[in-house]
């Protein structure tokens, strides 16, 4: 048997190396190099490349006039830049989410990418600046947007810092984030839990899947018509999507 | 018939589908019940695939004291529509035969419940809705029922739970699932190498690195493609450290249940850094892109092993300081302690498998029966424990921390003092055997992942089936928490933490 005393040492010790585990500046974060986030592409590239990468792209995320990335379909899997290493890079910059489906495209020579503030409606601003809750939907993701956007309010990213949280009941909610590419069976669903939020409310869609459809476009099990009925305000690319991907992306919204 | 009943295989080694004996019905059912009947013999896989004339229903055997695979199959002409179940000799085949119920329309004769798996997706329109689920009614004045989901509380995966309770007391669980299908076997044969490969990452995202060995190791089978050894290595380090931050996680949520705070939140920050380590070595905290057929696009390199040492070394003894303080503290242990708790019978009883058979005496590991990738060459030894509880279930993910820990130290001195050739990049665009079968399973962090892939006479993919440990211990959640107070049911789920999206596919 361990003694009392010896316990509270212990827990004394694990408090100690433990220390303080948050990001003080979720704003100025340097991720490691690999980390697949903006990407860019070289205005070098010629018509064989592009010809080239668009036949290996296996979600039909390259777009023309002129050529670009859509990070909205992209599913981060960098293989265009293996196959072309020096015209297609992929950065580590994360803050990559936007207030309109169309900045999602990362177009040749684009070397950066602005929020768009005038996009976001006007309410959203006046009222969830200083409290946003949100109700998370799980609509055919797989697990890993999920775990991500648990790990954004976790002891390291801890989002509740800037009054942004998730919670159960969607009656007290501001809004819903939406993950997965939205399966058949859960289009019910995810319309009854958007119902049941007060007005004015936001969506928030999180992850490639949710966005583009990712890899399940064409699958029949897939049913994406809840979001053709509403306006989107929040776009969050990934795959799955950062923490601090997310967590910019809202506070973008917010103008915090 | 006279002649074999069966063929045997090892993990991952393909056949001619001509060399897998096609049974008579009643010689197969004679022959399956005799098997299963030994408790180191379960049920892998058995399914139906539709070969257009007719209807092909394969079954494999893992036999765990022999280090083998037995395959067998039986046949059906198209329009015949029943069978005699062979569920009520030998449970664990219930699952299997619920889901070629619900893709084929097979009738199973004496089977207890033919019910849905997934509500999947149909192209003849016969789709059940996935609310039209028929749970068990009963007539009571003292019982009532309590409905969860399929939208739960936290953020997690979508589920329909439904309770009968007689007071606080749960009685029966019934667990309905299919909201997470996408129709992900139907999209594989139609798909390319590349597309393939990345649609095993999404079976279940908390198992990318898992799935897409198991994934990688059927088409290199399939497509005579040698790997290096060192990359086996590599995807084995891959695999330990897919593990350990999921057991790290696993056991800050069984804090959370039970409002330890100092366990939820220094475990959420160890988590972060193994899965940020991944990160740094592919780029994605989930490992997606790690692991690819015949090659990789990521190759170890001497700095990825260094911060591995180092995450590792820091981690992984403040880690062993935490779960020490965990499961040695009053408050925790009178939760965790006899709750929940699956008997061996019942584990051998619905073919329990990974870390849910392992805490109930069950020692099913397919690291060391049906061993995989560098494990072919290391003696791997499983966590056995016993009670079978949430306190077991615990245990077994620290035991299993600390193997992980040891083992990937192991693999990376081995990698260094390896004579290595360049690591092949990937290959997507293959030629598979044509007219063969090939079994893939892996011992990822839930359990067995098995992978299995049929071809065509030009050597295309026909058929494609994956299935998720959770698909056999679903069943095992559901048994465990009877006559459990309901209050218990969230700690119990998280112990078995079991995969929505890999059951719905």
């Amino acid at each position: 048997m361990i003694s009392r005393k010896k316990l509270r040492i212990k827990e004394a010790n694990i408090l100690r190396s433990h220390g303080w585990q948050y990001i003080p500046d979720l704003k100025g974060v340097e991720l490691s190099p690999l980390f697949r986030g903006r990407p860019v592409i070289s205005d070098t590239i010629t018509p064989e490349e592009i010809e080239h990468v668009k036949n290996i792209c296996p979600v039909d995320a390259f777009v023309d006039d002129p050529f670009g990335l859509d990070m909205g379909k992209c599913i981060f899997c960098k293989e265009c830049h293996f196959a072309c290493p020096q015209k297609i890079m992929f950065t580590n910059d994360y803050k990559i989410a936007a207030s309109n489906r169309e900045d999602l495209v990362i177009r040749v020579g684009q070397t950066k990418m602005d929020f768009d503030h005038s996009a976001v409606r006007p309410v959203i601003r006046k009222l969830f600046k200083q409290s946003l809750k949100l109700r998370q939907i799980s609509a055919a993701g797989d697990n890993s947007s999920e775990m991500e956007l648990n790990a954004s309010g976790n002891v390291n990213f801890d989002m509740g810092r800037y009054g942004i949280e998730f919670l159960a009941s969607p009656r007290h909610t501001d809004g819903i984030v939406i993950t997965g590419p939205i399966s058949e069976n859960m289009a019910d669903a995810l319309q009854i839990c958007y119902d049941a939020v007060p007005e004015p409310k936001i969506i928030i869609l999180a992850g490639s899947d949710a966005i583009g459809g990712g890899m399940f476009v064409d699958s029949p099990a897939i049913n994406r018509t809840f979001l053709d009925k509403y306006h989107i305000d929040l776009f969050v690319p990934g795959n799955p999507m950062h923490p601090l991907t997310f967590i910019n992306g809202v506070l973008s919204l917010i103008g915090k | 018939m006279e002649g074999k009943k069966y063929i045997e295989v090892s993990n991952s080694q393909a056949v001619a589908i001509k060399d897998i004996p096609l049974l008579d019905y009643d010689d197969f059912y004679d022959y399956v019940v005799d098997e299963l009947k030994i408790d180191t013999h379960h049920c892998l896989n058995y399914y139906c695939v539709d070969f257009g004339s007719r209807l092909w229903f394969v079954c494999c055997i893992a036999c765990d004291e022999l280090n083998i695979i037995r395959i067998c199959s039986h046949e059906l002409p198209k329009g015949e529509k029943s069978l005699r179940s062979i569920t009520p000799e030998c449970f664990q085949l219930h699952i299997f035969e619920r889901e070629i119920h619900e893709n084929f329309r097979i009738h199973f004769k004496g089977h207890p419940w033919l019910k849905p798996v997934r509500s999947s997706f149909k192209n003849d329109g016969t789709k059940l809705h996935v609310d039209a689920y028929p749970f068990l009614a009963f007539e009571s004045e003292e019982l009532h029922e309590v409905g969860v989901g399929p939208i739960h509380a936290g953020i997690i995966e979508p589920g329909h739970f439904r309770f009968i309770c007689h007071g606080e007391k749960v009685l029966h669980l019934e667990i309905s699932l299919g909201y997470q299908h996408r129709g992900i076997e139907q999209l594989f044969v139609k798909q390319n190498g590349l597309q393939r490969t990345i649609l095993t990452e999404s079976v279940a995202g908390d198992t990318a690195v898992g799935s897409s060995i198991a994934h990688a190791q059927l088409i290199e089978s399939l497509a005579d493609l040698p790997i290096p050894e060192s990359l086996m290595i590599e995807r084995c380090i891959g695999l330990e450290l897919e593990r350990f931050a999921i057991h790290i996680g696993d056991t800050s949520a069984l804090c959370t249940d039970v409002a330890y705070q100092l366990g939820q939140v220094v475990n959420e920050a160890l988590r972060t850094t193994i899965i940020n380590t991944t990160q740094f070595w592919c780029g994605n905290r989930f490992g997606k892109g790690l692991v690819r057929p015949g090659g990789s696009n990521y190759p170890l390199n001497e700095t990825v092993v260094d911060e591995i040492r180092n995450i590792l070394k820091d981690s992984g003894n403040r880690y062993i300081d935490m779960a020490d303080r965990i499961y040695t503290l009053p408050t925790v242990l009178s939760r965790f302690d006899g709750i929940g708790e699956l008997t061996p019978e019942q584990a051998i009883l619905i073919g329990a498998v990974g870390m849910a058979a392992r805490s109930t005496s069950l020692g099913r590991d397919i690291r060391k029966s049906h061993p995989f990738q560098y494990f072919n060459q290391y003696q791997y030894e499983p966590v056995v424990l016993t009670t079978g509880d949430v306190l077991a279930r615990g245990m077994l993910r620290y035991e299993e921390s600390k193997k992980s820990v040891s083992m990937v130290n192991e693999f990376c001195s081995i990698w260094e003092g390896m004579a290595k050739e360049d690591t092949p990049r990937p290959v997507y665009d293959y030629g598979l055997k044509p007219l063969s079968f090939a079994i893939s399973v892996v011992e990822a962090w839930r359990g067995e992942l098995c992978h299995s892939a049929i071809t065509d006479e030009q050597g295309n993919l026909a058929h494609y089936k994956i299935k998720d440990p959770s698909l056999h211990n679903w069943m095992a959640l559901a048994l465990a928490v009877r006559n459990q107070e309901i209050s218990d049911f969230p700690v119990c789920n998280k112990s078995f933490n079991l995969s929505y999206c890999g059951n719905d596919i």
